[in-house]
């Protein structure tokens, strides 16, 4: 698959999830207010599940809309990397 | 200590020596320093705040993505709880790690009890709490966050030490606050108080020690708790302060503490709203709401509550404000740097420090002309706690 990123804007993402993500799901993605984000527990859920909770939220829980900081494109590229094992950095 | 005294003469200065020569640091009090967390390398800097310079750093405290510090009634040692359910206890006259336990799977902070025997720590997995010797870090009381009747636990936050071994705290999921006394921690004596509103986020004790208040996230409210009068229940304060109006999205919790209060008043953050509320603590109404840059995060007094320091969530994590409370018109916007995680003032407040994790700096200002007095180099700060938290009830 083609991503229409570089590799700054990946590391800015990368960033992105372990802190501001990680404000609720814990800087390793352990959980906290937040569910857990390791590909253990996100395995029984699609990629596209994925993609939709962060460019939209999830009503009813205090997960937020990402969109305005992100595209269809880096929201995949996120969940895709959630699902194999997030990197570091 | 290996030193072979030949000489009676030489036996006074000698003993001098080693009085001073013994540990990594000469005598001296604590009143002035703290720690500063460095989030991603599971560490902390001890500071002193009257040099305003780092004195060392203390390390393998494990994860402190998100930690939170109290501090013994001497204000020798820190008890750090991290997010990965270690509880440390760092002693800051000689920079070591004296002792660690891993209590918890997932942890969100703690309290200790107004004697000093008691720590506590919050945790959200397995939720509940539980209570440590201050001393030994040993086990004292567990007490599970069970409710409803299939027995689920509910995740924990909230915790505030109160007056007589007691602790406050509430219940994100079940949406309760319950007050444990810990007076024999073998019979821990737990009050419930049912249906105090939705999602309980932060709690926090007023400084007296008289009002526990627990901010709520799935709606507009906070649920208030007299302590004088618990036979009265918790009640909500601040209902529907939204005005019908959708909350934004929220990038970050806020997060409360006995801060708050500045003088009469309470200063709170709105959740999902660019406001801070004020409320009168006499009447518990609200007096009046101020526009800021954010969704306040921290909203905290400076200690003679002339000063209200303000920091938001994500996206608007790079700012600073500062409010007047005798005019209640914001009199400074600071941009300290990006993602500004914490703010804590001296004792008496004529500095405050702020951490900015994104650009690795932790700067001081002076609170009465904003000017910088220091910038000290800490990477990925987050929580910075001053020892003059031992001191005070709710912190």
């Amino acid at each position: 698959m083609a991503w229409a990123m570089d590799g700054v804007r990946e590391r800015e993402l990368v960033r992105l999830v372990r802190e501001d993500c990680g404000s609720c799901h814990g800087l390793t993605l352990k959980g906290g207010l937040g569910p857990p984000l390791l590909p253990e527990t996100l395995q029984d859920k699609p990629e596209q599940y994925v993609v939709l909770t962060i460019l939209h939220g999830h009503p009813g829980t205090p997960m937020p809309p990402w969109s305005p900081f992100m595209n269809e494109t880096e929201a995949a590229w996120i969940a895709s990397r959630l699902k194999a094992g997030f990197p570091d950095r | 200590m290996r030193v072979q005294v030949r000489n009676a003469l030489i036996i006074p200065a000698l003993a001098a020596l080693m009085l001073a020569g013994c540990s990594a640091v000469p005598l001296r009090g604590t009143g002035d320093l703290g720690l500063v967390i460095e989030r991603e390398a599971g560490k902390v800097q001890v500071v002193d705040t009257s040099a305003r310079k780092s004195l060392g750093e203390v390390a393998g405290l494990g994860d402190l993505s998100h930690a939170s510090i109290v501090y013994s009634r001497d204000a020798r040692y820190a008890f750090v709880f991290g997010r990965d359910g270690g509880l440390s206890k760092v002693d800051l006259l000689t920079g070591s790690l004296v002792k660690r336990v891993m209590q918890a799977g997932n942890s969100i902070g703690g309290a200790i009890s107004q004697d000093g025997r008691l720590v506590v720590a919050q945790n959200y997995e397995p939720g509940g709490v539980k209570a440590f010797d201050a001393e030994t870090l040993e086990l004292m009381a567990d007490i599970p966050a069970s409710y409803g009747t299939e027995g689920k636990r509910s995740r924990v936050v909230g915790l505030a030490d109160l007056p007589g071994r007691r602790f406050a705290y509430a219940l994100f999921d079940a949406g309760e606050i319950w007050v444990a006394d810990l007076s024999d921690p073998k019979k821990p004596l737990v009050t419930k108080y049912p249906n105090i509103g939705k999602e309980p986020y932060d709690g926090l004790v007023t400084p007296d020690g008289r009002h526990y208040l627990a901010g709520l996230f799935g709606e507009d409210g906070v649920a208030l708790l007299d302590l004088w009068h618990p036979e009265q229940g918790a009640r909500k304060i601040l209902e529907g302060y939204g005005k019908g109006q959708e909350k934004l999205p929220v990038y970050k919790m806020p997060h409360l503490r006995g801060w708050s209060v500045a003088g009469r008043h309470a200063y709170l953050p709105a959740v999902g709203r660019h406001e801070v509320l004020v409320v009168d603590t006499e009447t518990w109404k609200e007096t009046g709401r101020i526009p800021v840059k954010g969704q306040p995060v921290f909203v905290m007094a400076r200690p003679d509550g002339r000063q209200v320091w303000i920091n938001f969530a994500f996206p608007d994590n790079g700012w600073v404000q500062v409010l007047d409370t005798a005019t209640g018109k914001l009199v400074q916007t600071l941009e300290p740097g990006q993602g500004v995680m914490h703010m804590e003032f001296t004792p008496r407040g004529e500095s405050v420090w702020v951490s900015s994790r994104n650009t690795n700096r932790v700067i001081v200002y002076d609170t009465e002309t904003f000017r910088e007095q220091a910038v000290l180099p800490v990477p990925a700060p987050s929580g910075i706690f001053f020892t003059h938290r031992a001191a005070r009830i709710g912190f």
